[in-house]
């Protein structure tokens, strides 16, 4: 085994200041990040972020322009036989074989990773049982719908259970219950089979539910890596946003001395309030209100999420066709006051 | 552990040769369409020229030209059989082969068995239709070599395919530089006549053509003369299929998934 510079027997993952320049390009500008062994890494970031560009290098597949990594220990230039040995991979795109069967897709793919026979069935219906595609089990994949693919190709990467599991997306285009299937899968295969599991993802629930901590990678770099609740928690706390009928200004004046409001702002008859457990908070505001003579019309209650977070370093969305309305006046507010 | 990773590797080329198999059963337009063009080789060389033809060597220009014929269609089978390296970048699955940690060689030897087996079943199939037309297949011990030969040849230029599958990824390119490659092999081959009756400067070129052994060993063994020994033929390929099995595993190292 090659050990680099800095590489520790918990890490499963361990990169440094990797770049792929594509022409004038940098599509990864220098990320360096290691994720333990037993870990569930989350990768966020917008389109073209260069996450599956950092993926398909850390797989064996690119050749960086510099920088190095180790992956289950190995080198992945130097020793990307090796690399590859203790992977497996869904990709984001589709690889799959349409012209077999689901069923020649996964036990190929077996067979490829040194499966015996016996073990290969067996695995092989336990997955088809998982993807729920054992009715289809033995059409020619080019006959399936996109979702049936998709399920088919995340099937075939968790086969061979390998001690690192890259996942690109892995959930995109699914429907919602067949996604949390997947996730509890992807959760058990992590805590009982203890596979180190790196994903990239557009959905902030995905990260949220399965990382233990998150990159936010954006233009190629990692503005941001932490656990989720971490990095939640450094946006100063939840958002109350009040929308007052009458009484707005004595109302406010009776906020001014409450300590637990680490801030507020109004406009337009609305106040917005920063405050930790903010669902504790509504009841004692409603109080207050009463107190004051306000009437209030409604109340909103926003707990950061990782959107914010992300809004927070880079003043942008993770996905760009949210953020209008007040949600996004919301997500402003957070990113100004910590900016 | 040796022993595991030597498994592994048969696994890769077993898998790589079935999928070809099964890929080629269930693609049954696909098997017509490569009999086409030997057919009508067949038809308008075997019959149609060779009717005006008398060779000097003796024999008819039919027995003559089959081998000819079956090394041709092995040629071009072979080459276009890069097109599968293109087809499988299009549609991802080279991603999923390169990733899996079997070395390059195996799964360049597994496509080109693949490869081999199917052209195998076309090249039979070519010569029971030539022995329908008048074909004399020359019955002699040396006739279990002829699917050696055919194998040789596929192998060869599967290998040629893969290489420039493996650093051209686009359809049209692909074509303009495979004919580029199959037209000079076939005419500059004793393909369609005897390399005698070559000027000397093609013949330097012919004997430079590992199709020209080729298709000399299928017709000491299908029509029972040639113009080399069987050795030196049988020596040649091996050669050029050996060549080309390393040249293909090299480029299929350097090619680019996308
Ligand atoms: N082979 C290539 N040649 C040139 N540019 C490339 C190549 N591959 C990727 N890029 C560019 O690199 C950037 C990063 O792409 P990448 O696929 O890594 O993004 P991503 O973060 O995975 O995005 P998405 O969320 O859309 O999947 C993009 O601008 C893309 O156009
Ligand atoms: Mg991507």
């Amino acid at each position: 085994m090659h050990f680099g510079t800095g590489f520790s027997m918990d890490e499963a993952i361990k990169v440094n200041s990797l770049v792929m320049q594509f022409g004038k390009f940098r599509a990864v500008d220098g990320i360096s990040f290691s994720v333990n062994k037993g870990e569930i890494f989350g990768l966020l970031g917008p389109n073209g972020a260069g996450k599956t560009t950092t993926i398909k290098m850390l797989t064996t597949l690119l050749k960086p322009t510099s920088g190095n990594a180790y992956v289950a220990g190995f080198d992945i230039v130097r020793d990307s036989n090796n690399v590859r040995k203790n992977i497996g991979i869904v990709f984001q795109d589709p690889s799959l074989d349409d012209e077999l069967t689901g069923r020649e897709n996964l036990d190929f793919h077996a067979i490829l990773y040194n499966i015996e026979k016996n073990q290969r069935d067996k695995k092989i219906s336990q997955i088809l049982k998982l993807i729920e595609l054992e009715d289809k089990a033995d059409d020619l994949v080019k006959n399936y719908s996109g979702g049936m693919k998709r399920r088919l190709e995340i099937g075939r990467g968790l086969i061979h259970e390998p001690k690192v599991l890259f996942l690109d997306e892995p959930t995109i285009g699914l429907d919602a219950q067949t996604r949390r299937h997947i996730w509890d899968y992807i959760k058990k295969l992590n805590s009982v089979h203890k596979i180190t599991i790196i994903l990239t993802t557009h959905y902030i629930e995905e990260a949220d539910y399965l990382a233990d901590r998150v990159a936010f990678v954006d233009h190629g770099k990692i503005v941001a890596l932490d656990t989720p609740r971490a990095l939640k928690d450094k946006l100063g706390g939840d958002i109350i946003s009040m929308q007052v009928q009458t009484g707005l200004a004595s109302l406010e004046k009776g906020l001014k001395p409450l300590k637990w409001i680490k801030a507020a702002s109004t406009h337009d008859g609305r106040i917005d309030l920063t405050v930790d457990e903010g669902e504790h908070q509504i009841p004692r505001l409603i109080l207050i209100a009463e107190k004051h003579n306000a009437t209030i019309s409604s109340i909103e209650l926003h707990k950061p999420s990782l959107e914010d977070v992300f809004l927070h370093y880079t003043g942008k969305n993770i996905r760009d066709e949210e953020g209008e309305g007040w949600k996004g006046r919301i997500r402003a507010m957070h990113a100004k006051r910590n900016r | 552990m040796q022993k595991g990773i030597d498994k592994m590797e048969i696994n890769a080329v077993y898998v790589l040769w079935l999928r070809d198999i099964k890929r080629f059963i269930r693609a049954k337009s696909r098997i017509i369409g490569i009999l086409m063009m030997p057919l009508f080789f067949l038809l308008g060389l075997g019959l149609g020229l060779g009717s005006l033809i008398h060779l000097s060597t003796g024999g008819s220009y039919l027995d003559f030209i089959v081998p000819g014929i079956i090394g041709m269609s092995l040629l071009f089978t072979a080459v276009s059989s890069g097109t599968a390296v293109l087809w499988d970048r299009q549609f991802g699955f080279l991603k999923e082969i390169l990733v899996t940690p079997n070395s390059r060689i195996s799964i360049v030897i597994g496509r080109i068995l693949g490869g081999a087996s199917t052209a195998l079943i076309q090249s039979v199939i070519v010569i029971l239709i030539s022995i329908l037309i008048g074909f004399n297949i020359h019955m002699s011990p040396a006739l279990i070599l002829a699917p050696v030969f055919m194998a040789l040849i596929a192998a060869t230029f599967i290998g040629l395919g893969l290489t420039l599958g493996s650093f051209i990824s686009d359809f049209q390119g692909f074509q303009l530089v495979t004919s580029f490659f199959t037209m000079p092999l076939f005419f500059l081959s004793n393909g369609i006549f005897p390399i005698s009756v070559l000027p000397q400067f093609v013949k330097y070129i012919t004997y430079a053509n590992p199709l020209t052994y080729g298709i000399d060993g299928l017709r000491i063994t299908l029509s029972g003369s040639g113009t080399f020994s069987i050795w030196t033929d049988l020596a040649a390929m091996l050669i050029s299929t050996a060549i080309m099995i390393a040249l293909s595993a090299y480029a299929f190292k350097k090619t680019d998934v996308g």
